[in-house]
């Protein structure tokens, strides 16, 4: 329960980091037509910041449900890859432990989990305190943002709608300056994305962007 | 929103996070396709940031070029997350 507690605590700057996005998030999805019950529904369901904020954008498009389900699978993959990584150095936990963590599998709770050591000072419950602070976090901020997104004027609500392109680009570009090929990869998904987008549907022309241009990084030459 | 759209949205994210933990140890990915699923992230931030940021505001695609490109300087000169976010919105409200 102590090291639980802890972790909880040590979720500090990941729960600072979560609240404005998740306000930014419920802000959106008010200006998508979504009800508060259905904004935070999302948040319990998907707990994904980008995935959110993606079907959000989608709905208000228009796509059909079938692009924003593959759009969702496509982008949330890497989570798998993540989990993987966890699974392989949780091996002591038990099942029930896994399973928790690896449900809540973020790109900062994976981070933070990948960057700290697993011993008896973190244990599997300090990463349990710390993720499950992690969600709690983003439900209640998406709450507050869907009540938020009903009173603000809309001009506001119009430009919160770039918050969801300037945390791609955050997350984007330290990823692009460890290696330029990252840089590459973007680019072709962002030219493949916008010829595609001429002719077939913005979804369809996502997911078919995103795994051609993931090609590229099969023919890298060498380590990282 | 539809709950069959909802239980869909849950289904494909909780299990490719939840799958690994039932997995066996000994499970090889090869390699090449492990490269393959590492340049997803990169290609579908691209994707999803180009031509998607020219309708921040209809008919201006001005504007949200202007907040990317500061979004971008800001997160080179290693701005944290949240601030790079508001400080993009703040650009918006005031190019509207």
């Amino acid at each position: 329960m102590k090291s639980f507690l802890k972790g909880m605590l040590a979720a500090v700057p990941i729960v600072i980091g979560y609240l404005p996005i998740a306000l930014a998030y419920g802000v959106i999805a008010t200006e998508a037509g979504l009800t508060v019950r259905e904004i935070t529904m999302m948040s319990v369901f998907v707990f994904g910041g980008a995935s959110q904020f993606m079907i959000v954008n989608m709905m208000l498009a228009s796509s059909l449900y079938i692009e924003i389900i593959l759009a969702t699978f496509v982008l949330n993959f890497r989570h798998f890859v993540m989990s993987f990584a966890m699974m392989h150095r949780l091996k002591e936990a038990p099942f029930f432990v896994k399973l928790v963590l690896g449900a809540q599998t973020t790109d900062e709770s994976f981070s933070f989990f990948s960057l700290s050591d697993v011993d008896e000072d973190r244990d599997y419950h300090f990463f349990l305190g710390l993720f499950m602070a992690g969600y709690l976090a983003w439900v209640f901020g998406s709450l507050l943002g869907g009540f938020v997104g009903l009173l603000i004027p809309s001009k506001l609500g119009i430009s919160f709608g770039v918050s969801l392109y300037a945390m791609f680009i955050a997350l984007l570009v330290p990823a692009v300056k460890k290696a330029m090929r990252y840089l590459w990869i973007a680019v072709l998904a962002m030219v493949l994305n916008y010829s595609f987008s001429l002719v077939i549907n913005s979804g369809f022309s996502l997911i078919l962007a995103t795994l051609l241009a993931s090609t590229l990084n099969v023919f890298k030459k060498g380590e990282v | 929103m539809p709950v069959l759209l909802l239980v869909s949205l849950f289904l494909v994210t909780v299990i490719p996070r939840i799958l690994p933990a039932f997995l066996m140890d000994r499970m090889i990915i090869p390699k090449r396709l492990t490269w393959f699923l590492e340049g997803i992230p990169y290609a579908i931030l691209g994707a999803l940031i180009f031509p998607g940021i020219l309708t921040v505001v209809q008919d201006r695609p001005w504007i949200g070029v202007g907040a990317g490109l500061v979004a971008t300087v800001l997160s080179l000169v290693r701005v944290p997350l949240v601030l790079v976010v508001l400080l993009s919105v703040s650009v918006v409200y005031l190019l509207l």
